[in-house]
């Protein structure tokens, strides 16, 4: 008999805490599939953040770490400075990464810092119940805007791809989705191609991961899907920003 | 070694070095500017690793992660940066963690200014950050105490995997004394060191090494887990106070007429102040805590001897560590106290005054 799928051996065995229809899953087989392909377990250390994947550093078979939120970039670094053969990567959602840890993506971004970061965006701070994020929609009802994001009032949602190229020394950044099968095996390609630059030492890496929150949402799996793929793409464009090991 | 004349800001930078400090990482501010000057001078020229953070918050989580990665790690700042940093503070000493902060304090509270204080007595020893937890908290009184206190402070956070502050002021940051440092750490002594902790820090798996799933984390999201957790803390912290208290007595005997206490730059206002009144014939004597977290309660309450009739307390604050005397003196004798704040620092004819007053 031929196994022909299995779980990533960077996994543990430990059941996700995720709701159903929740994507963190996939997202998380993707980078253990890399780190797997490329064979760098033994050498992998990840940082976990402050959100619904907050145990993402029991599901990741290597030493990790759990950040306070919004610190995961900073914790990298001092993990990378620390131990710099090793492939140190975080993974944030949005208020994590684009709200309370602005400063700290922005800067190890700007430093060039070698590490790969995971940015999962659905657009709702997950674990806390469905509150508005640096990332939701114009006029998208969360629990902290009831009425809809009013632009004139609290802004419009952060591209952070799009910010973070206006930077000099970032390596790598590609925007890609896990709205469907086909694109989450572009998805696993951009993931791989972050651990493979992190595991030759060319640089920064982020790779932003187009996600879905059905509970938060209030939609079916199906239905949230849907939605994200004719509201969130269209103002979060699926694609490379920057990929200095192709120019 | 020789004995060279240097700012204590620097002093304490070099000595942490010496002690196998291989990574800083911190943010500007004064009085403690000549100190991250100094490592980035001298860090690159030991293979180490400066980096300026971003802020005083992305410094303490670089420390955090450094130290996760079990390495020896500092970061330095004064008052209002060590403001920020508390939150970090909590989560490497719930993560036990070990890892060295030194606060050259300036005058509060806000930006207040960039004068000497001990205005953040309470924020070290009590906490500062959210949570039961306690950091081992150092307080020089010299130059050289504040450069022995860093290698002081890297073994108590090693032995203990705890934060250790020093707890110095711009007082002692910026005057300069003569130090006779100790002798550097060897390549081979810090490789030795990085290599101490790891059955529980992040590492690369090495040749021979069972596969390892070591977690940096103060998360527990069950409450029977993080009770036994913080219990376990507990634990620590009343084995540090039975074994690691540190305490200088000055002139302390049977027949003392008044008992005072001080720490840090007020203590040695003080003792020049008990010198003169000795030497007209007084009897004072002079409790110094060295570690102001653990406490030294009990060389307070045993200085009590029957002629004493009042216990002095003087610090460049409004009154803090007064209240740590009060209870090692559970009221047997009334404690006074005197304070200067706003970056000002009495004179030892004021203290003289106020002793003589009190006495």
């Amino acid at each position: 008999m031929q196994v022909i799928a299995t779980r990533p051996k960077s996994l543990t065995d430990l059941q996700f805490t995720y709701c159903p229809g929740c994507l963190h899953g996939v997202a998380h087989r993707l980078i253990a599939e890399a780190i797997d392909e490329l064979e760098i377990q033994d050498t992998t250390t990840g940082v976990a953040p402050v959100g619904c994947s907050v145990f993402a550093y029991k599901f990741f078979d290597m030493d990790m770490a759990e950040a306070a939120h919004g610190r995961a970039p900073a914790v990298a670094t001092g993990i990378k400075r620390a131990r710099p053969n090793m492939q140190v990567f975080t993974y944030q959602g949005d208020g994590d990464l684009a709200a309370i840890g602005t400063a700290e993506i922005v800067h190890a971004a700007n430093r060039g810092e070698h590490i790969s970061v995971f940015f999962v965006n659905n657009a709702i701070y997950g674990m806390t119940g469905g509150q508005m994020a640096p990332t939701t929609l114009p006029e998208m009802k969360t629990s902290t805007s009831p009425y809809g994001r009013k632009t004139d009032d609290v802004g419009f949602p952060i591209q952070v791809c799009e910010l973070l190229n206006t930077l000099q020394a970032p390596y790598y950044i590609e925007r890609v989705s896990l709205l469907s099968p086909a694109d989450i095996l572009k998805a696993k390609k951009a993931v791989k191609k972050a651990l493979t630059y992190n595991k030759e030492g060319r640089g920064f890496t982020i790779v932003e991961l187009l996600s879905t929150c059905p509970t938060n949402w209030g939609m079916t799996a199906i239905d949230s899907l849907k939605w994200a793929k004719e509201k969130m793409v269209p103002y979060f464009p699926i694609g490379k920003l920057r990929d200095r090991g192709e120019e | 070694m020789a004995k060279v004349l240097m700012k204590g800001n620097e002093a304490v930078a070099e000595a942490a070095i010496r002690s196998g400090c291989r990574l800083y990482f911190a943010y500007p501010i004064t009085p403690q500017s000549e100190l991250i000057e100094y490592m980035s001078r001298m860090l690159p020229k030991v293979n180490g690793t400066f980096l300026q953070a971003e802020s005083e918050v992305a410094a303490i989580n670089m420390v955090y992660g450094a130290a996760g990665a079990g390495r020896r790690v500092m970061t330095s700042s004064s008052s209002p940066g060590i403001s920020l940093k508390m939150e970090g503070i909590s989560y490497i000493a719930g993560a036990n963690l070990p890892a060295v902060i030194v606060n050259v304090q300036r005058g509060g509270p806000g930006l207040g200014d960039i004068q000497p204080a001990q205005g953040d007595y309470f924020q070290a020893t009590k906490g500062g950050g959210h949570g039961d937890y306690h950091t081992i908290v150092l307080a020089p009184a010299s130059v050289q105490e504040f450069a022995d206190m860093a290698s002081d402070a890297f073994d108590l956070a090693d032995a203990y995997r705890i934060p250790v502050m020093i707890l110095s002021d711009g007082m002692l940051g910026q005057m300069m004394e003569p130090v006779e440092f100790k002798e550097a750490k060897t390549d081979e002594e810090i490789a030795k060191l990085d290599n101490q902790h790891k059955d529980w820090c992040i590492h690369p798996k090495e040749e021979g090494e069972a596969p390892h799933h070591n977690e940096i984390n103060s998360l527990e999201i069950d409450p029977r887990v993080l009770e036994q957790h913080v219990l376990d803390l507990e634990k620590k912290y009343k084995l540090i106070e039975s074994k690691e208290i540190k305490v200088e007595e000055y002139n302390i005997n049977k027949d003392n007429d008044m008992v005072c206490v001080a720490f840090g730059t007020a203590s040695r206002i003080v003792r020049s102040a008990v010198d003169q009144l000795n030497a007209e014939g007084k009897n004072i004597g002079l409790i110094r805590p060295i570690t102001v977290w653990p406490y030294p309660y009990a060389t307070i309450a045993n200085a009590l001897h029957d002629k004493v009739k009042k216990v002095m307390v003087f610090e460049l604050n409004l009154g803090q560590m007064v209240e740590d005397v009060k209870l090692a003196v559970n009221g047997k004798v009334p404690v006074g106290f005197f304070g200067k704040v706003g970056g000002i620092v009495f004179t030892p004819e004021e203290i003289k005054a106020k002793i003589e007053e009190n006495l």
